[in-house]
This record gives structure tokens, C-alpha cells and sequence, in this order.
């Protein structure tokens, strides 16, 4: 109970202290919150990404067989699907006719994609929002594509795509078969690749390698290396703008250094006015601890705070480009806000270590002063 | 080696902890040599007052090191997506030889990080400080702990090779695997609760001992010490499967995921603060005789051995809790 009285003083004679050297203050707080806001930023970015991707990719296929021919992605014949035979593990498969198609209209590329469960009429298709946006249709109007060997076809906009899965099917087009051989050239039977369902995780390995023996022109995907490959792309992204912000943060190290280390006259002849009135050393570095403390706490939770509204409610406009890459059709999407204590231990790592190292040394430097020294 | 930020970040701070460390071991020396409590030299003046930068620096050297090892644990289950085969802490750590090393070294800087400074905070109390030379001696020996803790772990995050297939905690730590986690799982339940039990009952005893004759304070941090290896091992053991609800799923950081409801830190927190008490009570009691410390030993002494007994009762009380509560129904093949 003593302690916490203690404290609590301690606590309102600084407070007191710092609103009345104002200027000074807040302009460390003003840099301290700046440093926390943009690490936190891309931090809180890439996280509600890696998070967003992983999600997505819940529901995708856990094998996906594709043929190759010189080391290039091929059309897979449709016996294939018979030749792979019957595999213990493997609870479904299908072959998939998806493409690429560029729009000169708006210079972008479209994704086509055959969707059999949509029962789609031959001159039907379905678009994704950011289409619907580009080319200023929506569901009802008329989209003319320019076929494999020049022939225009139109395609009625039967609806558009849920913007709530915008990351993945903001350039997507679906269509019936049909629609898509012709106008694609895609004839003979083949398919862009083959999806296979496996419901034990642990039984893909074996799995994929048997078919890689079966077929020894084609290469299995699996779901969990592209998420893999997702997940250390975007902790690689996030620690190459670490990297950069480095010198904003070693900035910050010598600033705050300097500003506890010069202290102002008035402020010596302060610590010296204590000292003279019993306080000992251990007082004032505690009073100083608190000093940074109160700095600290305030400025990272600030810094989160804005962080947090700039990533989920102005959609990280600071970062969005390196972050996430860009495109012609970009998908506008909300990410779901994503908080864990990694995140704030290394964030911790990054802003309040460096400034406690840093002033250290000034502080204790400032509590040692002798009375007499100062106040002469 | 992958550039992930939690990584940068644990590399930093080790570094940097190294680097206090070094500075106050610089010092440590200089006041071995120097130290004369009876002189009023210029020297010795200034040797006191930079004791006190030597105290704030290390003891924010230390707490670092506290983050770091949450920080550490914290990185290995997050990281867990991008290794083949492993699916939690266990198997990033397995990843090369370094990763277990690192963590029980984390964990012996974290202990001996708080037992010295639960000495420096005594000896401070004392006008003559009693035990400096003492002390700034121990301190010494902590640099090299650090140092190998910094070095382990840089080779640790150096040699991390993504395309490893590393065996997770299913395999890891299922009954039939040799190794020391192997080794772990396979010791049997029976004897791991009654060990956990047992040791529990001495370390509370003894320290229910220290409480009332000052007396057996060593010991008292010795059993604790035990208590605290046979907590672990019981963990892994007995209580994470019943944790988990299932048998043969023995890993000890699963338990810190949401889908278990954070069981995993209602046992370590209190597990890890009683131990570190503890220790605290085996470095002050031995003091008692020194007359400018026997007032601060009896009152530090009392504090941290009621702190100390009040996080074992609640980590014995918290892991019988989740065995008892547990769907798991071993009786017949366990008991």
C-alpha cells in the first residue's frame, strides 16, 4: 500500500512536470507516436493479410495436378483423370478449365473460369466487382470479349461476385464450358489442371508423390506449400520495410538520446532542488523512470490506435502499394483486424527497447548531480 | 535465415543485452579491483554512484530477456506455417540443433537474471553494501550465459532452412521417439503425478518451514529448483494430454493457443514467478548474520517466500484444476 502511494506521487509530480516543459515533450511524443504508428501499420497490415490469404485458401482445393511439357504448364488431358486411378485418401477429384484473357478496353487481364455448379446458359457469365467497375456494367448489361480467333462474343452479366471474397475474385469471369472452349480455342477435351480432395492432411505427401510416380509429366501443388509460400512472402515484405524504417528508428535512438541527455539548466537546478531536500539518487531515477514510462505508454498506444484506424478504416493507404503490389483491376477490400501478442512484442522490441536503452545512460547521468553543482 | 521482424527483433535485443552486460561487467572489474568502502576518494565516490547505473541497466537487461523468451515462444508457434511438417512451437524449434538450447538458456538468463537482482536489491538496502564484491563476482559469471544465449540463437535464426521437414510435436513427443523430449513423454504418467505431488509437498513444506524459523532457505530454493524441473516434465507428461483431452498429444506450447482456453499460462506464469521467488529467498537468507542486513533479509525473506508459496499453491492448484475438469478418463490404463 505504501509502495503504490508511493508511486502514485512519484506519478503526479511528473505529470505536473512534463505539462510544464510542454514544447519539449511533446515534440518527443510527437516522433515517438510517428515511429510506433508506422511500424504498427505495416505490422497490423500484414498480419490481417497473411491472416486473409490463409483464410481464403481454407476452402481451395488440397492438391492441384498440373501437366507439364518443357518445363511449361500444359493442357492435361481429360484421361488423365482416369490414368491417376483410384488413390487411397483421395475423396474427390475434378479437372478445371480456367485462363487468362487480356481486355484491351481497360489494359487488364481478366481470370476465366469454367464453374460448372453455377449452371451458367452458354451466353451467361458472372464478374467480379472490380470488372463490373472498370468496364461501368453491372448484372443485366452486355460484356463483349474478343474470341481466340476474332470474333466478338457478348455475354450477359447474369450477377457479380460477393465483395466480401474481392481479394481473389475481383478479376474473375465465370462462364458454362462451352463458352469457354470457343471462345478460348481450348478444344480436344484437355484441361488447364486437376484438383484433387484429400480429407487427411497427413496422407498428402504420399499421396502427391504417387501421383508424381503415376504421371511423371505432371507436378503436384500442394495447399499447404502455396500457403507457406504466402506466409514467407509477407513476413519477408514486412521485414524488408523493417529494414528501411531502421534508420527512421535509429533517428529516433540518437533524438531521444539527445533530448535526455540535454537537459536544460532549469531542469539541473530541479533534480538539484530535490536532491537538496532529501531525495536520493534512487528517487530520481525512478522519478525518471516514470517520466518514461508515462512518455512510452503514451506514445504507443496513440501510435497503435492510429495504426490500427489507419490499416482498418483507411485501408493502410501509407503502405498499400508495397505491401500488397498493384494491379490494373485492383480488389477494394476490408481486412478483418488482427491482434496478437507477437505483434506487440516485437513492436515493443522496436520502439520502447531502443528508447529505454538510449536514455539510460542520460538519466542516470542527470540523478547523480550534486546539489551544490547546479544550484551555485 | 528469413527476414520476419519478430526475428530482427530477437536478434537486436540480444545483442543489445550484450551489450549492457558487457559494459556493466567492464564495470564490474573496475569496482573488484577499486572497491574500498573506507576510503572518501574521488574514485571511490564515483564508483558508488555508477553502482546505480550498473542496477537500471541490468535490470532492464533483464526484462528484456523476460520478453524475449515470450517473444522467442511466441515467434516459433507463429512461424510453424512456414516449415514442412511442423504444426506448432515444437517443430520450428526442432528445425536445427540450436532451437531447444536457446529456449533453456532463455530460461536460465531469465532465473538467474532475477535471482541476482533480487541480490542486488538486498545488498542495497544495506548501508556498507555487504555484499558488492559478492554480487559484481556473480555478475561476471552471467556474461558468458548471455553471450553463449546470443550466439545459440543467432545460429539458431542463421541456419533456419524453410525446406526442412521437421518432426512436430505429434511425433516428437509421442512415447516411442528416442531424444530428450522422446525421453520426456515416455516417463509414465504414474510417476510424473506423484513426483509433481511429492515435490510439491516438500517445496511447500519447506518453505512453510522457512516462514517461521528463517531457517532452510537454501533448501528451500534447491526443492523449488526440483519442483520446477519435475513441474515440466509432469506438463508434458500428464497434464497437457489431459489439456488436450487426448492421450497420446504431449507438446507443452499448444497450450498457450486459444483453442485451449491459455491453459499454458496459468501453469507457467505461476510456475516461473514461485520459482524465481524462490531462488530470491535461496540468495537472501544465507545473509541473516550480516548485522547491516539482518533487518532487510528478515523482512525481504518474508516477502518473497509468502510471494513465492502463494504461485506454487496456485500452479499446483491450477494443474490438479485441469486434470480433474479434463473429458480425458484415464483410469484403468494410466492409474
Amino acid at each position: 500500500m505504501e509502495w503504490i502511494r508511493r508511486q502514485r506521487y512519484l506519478i503526479d509530480f511528473i505529470l505536473s512536470s512534463l505539462l510544464r516543459r510542454k514544447g519539449k515533450n511533446f515534440g518527443l511524443l510527437l516522433v515517438y507516436t510517428l515511429v510506433v504508428f508506422m511500424l504498427a501499420s505495416v505490422m497490423l497490415f500484414t498480419h490481417a493479410l497473411k491472416r486473409e490469404v490463409g483464410n481464403v485458401l481454407q476452402a481451395s482445393p488440397e492438391i492441384i495436378l498440373q501437366r507439364t511439357e518443357a518445363g511449361r504448364h500444359a493442357l492435361i488431358p481429360a484421361d488423365y483423370l482416369e490414368k491417376i486411378g483410384r488413390l487411397r485418401g483421395v475423396t474427390g477429384r475434378k479437372g478445371r478449365l480456367w485462363g487468362y484473357f487480356y481486355d484491351a478496353t481497360v489494359k487488364a487481364n481478366y481470370t476465366l473460369m469454367v464453374a460448372d455448379e453455377r449452371e451458367l446458359a452458354d451466353t451467361e457469365v458472372i464478374v467480379g466487382s472490380a470488372i463490373a467497375r472498370a468496364r461501368g456494367v453491372g448484372p443485366g448489361d452486355y460484356l463483349t470479349f474478343r474470341s481466340h480467333d476474332g470474333i466478338a462474343y457478348s455475354f450477359m452479366i447474369r450477377e457479380l461476385l460477393d465483395s466480401d471474397t474481392e481479394l481473389f475474385s475481383a478479376d474473375l469471369v465465370l462462364m458454362s464450358e462451352r463458352a469457354f472452349r470457343v471462345s478460348q480455342g481450348v478444344t480436344g477435351g484437355g484441361y488447364t489442371d486437376i484438383v484433387l480432395s484429400v480429407s487427411n492432411p497427413r496422407e498428402l505427401s504420399k499421396i502427391a508423390e504417387k501421383l508424381t510416380q503415376r504421371l511423371p509429366d505432371t507436378r503436384p501443388i500442394l495447399k499447404q506449400e502455396i500457403l507457406r509460400t504466402y506466409d514467407a512472402i509477407f513476413s519477408w515484405r514486412q521485414g524488408i520495410l523493417f529494414v528501411l524504417l531502421a534508420g527512421a528508428i535509429m533517428a529516433f535512438v540518437i533524438f531521444a538520446w539527445d533530448k535526455a541527455s540535454g537537459l536544460s539548466a532549469e531542469e539541473k537546478r530541479e533534480i538539484g532542488i530535490l536532491k537538496a531536500i532529501g531525495w536520493e539518487t534512487g528517487d530520481v531515477l525512478q522519478m525518471k523512470f516514470w517520466e518514461g514510462a508515462i512518455l512510452s505508454v503514451t506514445a504507443f498506444f496513440t501510435g497503435y490506435l492510429l495504426a490500427y484506424l489507419h490499416v482498418f478504416y483507411a485501408s493502410a493507404s501509407l503502405f498499400e502499394p508495397v505491401l500488397k503490389g498493384w494491379a490494373v483491376l485492383y480488389p477494394a477490400f476490408r481486412l478483418a483486424p488482427v491482434v496478437d501478442g507477437l505483434q506487440i512484442a516485437t513492436l515493443f522490441f522496436f520502439t520502447v527497447f531502443p528508447y529505454v536503452v538510449a536514455t539510460i545512460i542520460p538519466i542516470w547521468q542527470a540523478s547523480v548531480t550534486d546539489p551544490d553543482a547546479v544550484m551555485r | 535465415m528469413l527476414l520476419n521482424p519478430a526475428i530482427m527483433a530477437l536478434i537486436l535485443v540480444s545483442f543489445v543485452v550484450l551489450l549492457m552486460l558487457l559494459v556493466a561487467a567492464g564495470f564490474a572489474i573496475h569496482l573488484l579491483r577499486f572497491w574500498d568502502m573506507a576510503s572518501g576518494s574521488e574514485r571511490q565516490l564515483r564508483l558508488e554512484r555508477r553502482t546505480y547505473l550498473i542496477s537500471t541497466l541490468l535490470a532492464w537487461a533483464f526484462a528484456a530477456e523476460l520478453v524475449s523468451l515470450l517473444l522467442y515462444v511466441y515467434n516459433a508457434e507463429s512461424m510453424s506455417g512456414q516449415f514442412v511438417g511442423a504444426m506448432c512451437a515444437t517443430g520450428v524449434l526442432n528445425v536445427n540443433a540450436w532451437g531447444w538450447p536457446t529456449l533453456f538458456l532463455k530460461v536460465a538468463v531469465f532465473f538467474s537474471g532475477a535471482t541476482w537482482l533480487t541480490l542486488n536489491a538486498l545488498d542495497n538496502r544495506g548501508y556498507d553494501y555487504p555484499l558488492i564484491r559478492f554480487k559484481y563476482g556473480l555478475l561476471l559469471l552471467l556474461v558468458p550465459l548471455v553471450a553463449t544465449e546470443t550466439w545459440l540463437q543467432l545460429r539458431y535464426f542463421l541456419e533456419l532452412q524453410p525446406d526442412v521437414i521437421t518432426s512436430c510435436c505429434g511425433s516428437l513427443f509421442s512415447a516411442n521417439d528416442r531424444g530428450v523430449a522422446g525421453e520426456v513423454a515416455a516417463v509414465s504418467p504414474r510417476w510424473a503425478m506423484w513426483s509433481l505431488y511429492l515435490s510439491g509437498a516438500l517445496v511447500l513444506l519447506a518453505g512453510l518451514f522457512y516462514h517461521r524459523t528463517r531457517r532452510g532457505g537454501l533448501l528451500f530454493g534447491l526443492f523449488a529448483m526440483v519442483a520446477f524441473l519435475i513441474a515440466l516434465v509432469a506438463i508434458v507428461s500428464v497434464i497437457s494430454p489431459y489439456i488436450y483431452a487426448h492421450p497420446e498429444h504431449h507438446c507443452p506450447f499448444c497450450i498457450l493457443k486459444s483453442g485451449h482456453g491459455f491453459a499454458g499460462y496459468l501453469l507457467y506464469i505461476p510456475l516461473f514467478a514461485a520459482t524465481a521467488w524462490a531462488l530470491g529467498v535461496a540468495v537472501v537468507s544465507p545473509w541473516q548474520r550480516i548485522s547491516s542486513l539482518s533487518e532487510a533479509v528478515s523482512t525481504s525473506g518474508t516477502r518473497l517466500v509468502r510471494r513465492s508459496l502463494m504461485m506454487f499453491v496456485i500452479f499446483y492448484l491450477s494443474a490438479s484444476g485441469f486434470v480433474y475438469n479434463s473429458t480425458l478418463v484415464m483410469q484403468g490404463v494410466w492409474w
